[in-house]
């Protein structure tokens, strides 16, 4: 199995502030990979740095063959990555239509695939013409996904999806995350809720202080609690 | 809408927000009983829904540069003078046929004069913004201080070609004179002006509510990262909209020198602020806001002027500043900036 995504000392300054200290760690192929971290330790720029949005100041960064360090955003979407980000974006002052009609940008949409995502995402049948700013917050965090994958890519990042939302919405958003990964999806997904990340995530990585401090299988760490003390310590007790 | 809500099937719809719609009628007919005679009020209005709709085709292009690109073009009425100037290439050789009796002659001379001005301001926006705007991407005050200085060179420009005296630019015959009705009068060129602002409106309105491109347009000035984050260069777009905006401003231009029957390189300036008023007024990347913010201005200041000629020069200030209080982000808040 290759690796889709591979991060190697990559460095990242906002303005003059270095926020990311040379992070190592690899997206496997067809595997999704769970970025953890206590809040602000750089998960969301870790994502930002790949998409090009905070581009990297040093080291490099592999994408499906091509070194993108450095690539400006449209270019780093094209060759195959869906961004959900952590503020899910949607284009309020447009119908959900409108924006998944902007996501596919080939062209018309496939059918069969619509009608996949409608199946775990009914609400974007019901509200197909309405505007994406009438929606609820889940609602919207469910665009922000249907947008990723309105067509096949060959990486997905997704930034903290259950964040906010109540807890009988996280468990259908967990449902869909799961099915989306059985269609064959590489996913990089970055959580705070542990047993979300236990449920979806075949290999870890955890970061603090703009650093990966601990990389390896998700059973691994799911199996051993002193090491998740360790590492995530209070974010772990929150959800326990 | 009272079954949409029954077993909650429906999304209540957000109220549509038609107070912004109703501020120029309600302004309009207030007016009527302050001015009293019914000619004049007629006069006065019609003055100002041209004006309205003159300034509107200026601005239009600004807020959405303003919305999509978090740019400040100080610069925007260096396209507006030099569209002037540029029709006059056609329109004072072909003076003959300007006066002639035939609308078909005048048209003869106005399309081409027309279409020339929009070519050369659309290119000159593309030289613009490559050589002033795309250095200083996200630095305001540097965008204000080099887009004021290319107004002052475009302005110059004019002068050291056209010299500094004003061209009279007299309107084409046909244009002349006004429909009668009874005792009310309706000039034939603000009538005309009317019917372009209103084609411009309804075309910017179905390009960004009916096509691609629009939808793209809307969605930047909404979040210009997530639309480059779906793939779509948004610069390119950008680059698209500043020269549509800056041919517009040049379309402006020309309809202000025929309806002024002059041309000066100081009308760049002297029309900025009402662009500005306009463009803050309607709120940021609003083409709606900017149309209503349009007739707004021209109404204070005709209506302002006739009832209140001493405070004509601060009126469309103290509109703005009535505006921004009812509505701190303009009539229509799309940015979320
Ligand atoms: N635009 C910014 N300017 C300055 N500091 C920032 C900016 N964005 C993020 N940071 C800082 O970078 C660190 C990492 O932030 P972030 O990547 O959002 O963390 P996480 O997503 O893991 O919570 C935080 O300390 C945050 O304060
Ligand atoms: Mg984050």
């Amino acid at each position: 199995m290759s690796d889709m995504l591979t991060l190697r000392g990559v460095h990242t300054h906002i303005g003059r502030y270095h926020i990311l200290h040379g992070v190592d760690f690899t997206v496997p192929e067809g595997q999704t990979t769970m970025l953890l971290g206590r809040n602000g330790a750089g998960k969301t720029t870790t994502l930002r740095t790949i998409m090009g949005l905070s581009p990297p100041s040093a080291g490099e960064i592999d994408f499906a063959g091509a070194s993108i360090g450095g690539w400006a955003t449209p270019d780093i979407a094209m060759r195959g990555v869906g961004y959900v980000p952590e503020t899910m974006a949607v284009f309020s002052d447009l119908t959900v239509k409108e924006n998944l009609v902007l996501a596919a940008r080939s062209g018309p949409f496939d059918p069969t695939r619509l009608e996949w995502i409608f199946g775990f995402f009914p609400p974007l049948k019901k509200f197909w013409l309405s505007r994406a700013g009438s929606l609820s917050g889940g609602q919207k965090q469910m665009l922000s996904i249907a947008r990723a994958i309105v067509e096949p890519r060959r990486l997905l990042l997704i930034d903290e999806p259950t964040k906010g939302l109540a807890p009988a919405i996280v468990m259908a958003l967990i449902e869909c995350l799961a099915e989306i990964k059985r269609s064959g999806a590489t996913i990089l997904l970055v959580e705070q809720n542990f047993r979300v990340a236990e449920a979806i995530g075949d290999t870890v990585a955890v970061m603090d202080n703009g650093a990966i401090v601990h990389r390896g299988a998700m059973a691994a760490l799911s199996g051993d609690g002193a090491l998740q003390e360790r590492l995530l310590g209070l974010s772990l007790e929150a959800h326990q | 809408m009272t079954d949409a809500t029954a077993g909650g099937e429906a999304l209540p719809k957000p109220p549509l927000d038609i107070v912004p719609l109703l501020l120029p009628v309600i302004l309009a007919l207030a007016m009527i009983p302050l001015i009293g005679s019914a000619s004049t009020w007629v006069t006065l209005t019609v003055a100002s829904l041209a004006m309205g709709m003159m300034i509107f085709i200026m601005a239009s292009g600004l807020t959405l540069v303003f919305g999509l690109m978090d740019v400040l073009n100080f610069g925007h009425g260096a396209f507006i003078a030099v569209g002037a100037y540029v029709a006059t290439l056609i329109l004072l050789p072909m003076a003959a046929w300007v006066q002639a009796d035939s609308l078909w002659q005048n048209l003869a001379a106005v399309t081409p004069a027309v279409l020339l001005a929009m070519a050369v301001t659309g290119a000159l926006g593309l030289v613009f913004e490559r050589v002033l705007i795309r250095p200083v991407y996200g630095q305001h005050l540097k965008q204000i201080l080099i887009t004021m200085g290319g107004l002052i060179v475009a302005e110059q420009g004019l002068y050291a070609l056209w010299g500094p005296q004003i061209i009279p630019l007299p309107l084409p015959a046909a244009l002349r004179g006004s429909f009668i009705f009874g005792d009310i009068a309706i000039a034939k060129y603000r009538l005309l002006a009317m019917l372009v602002g209103l084609t411009v409106f309804v075309v910017t309105m179905l390009v960004l509510n009916r096509t691609r491109l629009g939808l793209l347009i809307r969605a930047g000035v909404e979040n210009r990262e997530m639309v480059e984050a779906l793939g779509y260069r948004i610069r390119r777009l950008f680059l698209g909209v500043f020269m549509a905006g800056s041919a517009l401003a040049g379309l402006g231009g020309v309809m202000w020198s025929l309806y002024r029957e002059q041309v000066h390189a100081s009308i760049g300036n002297e029309l900025m602020i009402l662009v500005f008023i306009v463009v803050i007024i309607g709120g940021l990347g609003s083409v709606t806001g900017c149309f209503i913010g349009a007739v707004l201005v021209a109404m204070v200041a005709n209506y302002g002027g006739f009832l209140l000629p001493k405070l004509a020069l601060i009126s469309d200030i103290l509109l703005m500043v009535a505006i921004l209080m009812w509505r701190p982000r303009g009539l229509y808040a799309v940015t979320n900036r």
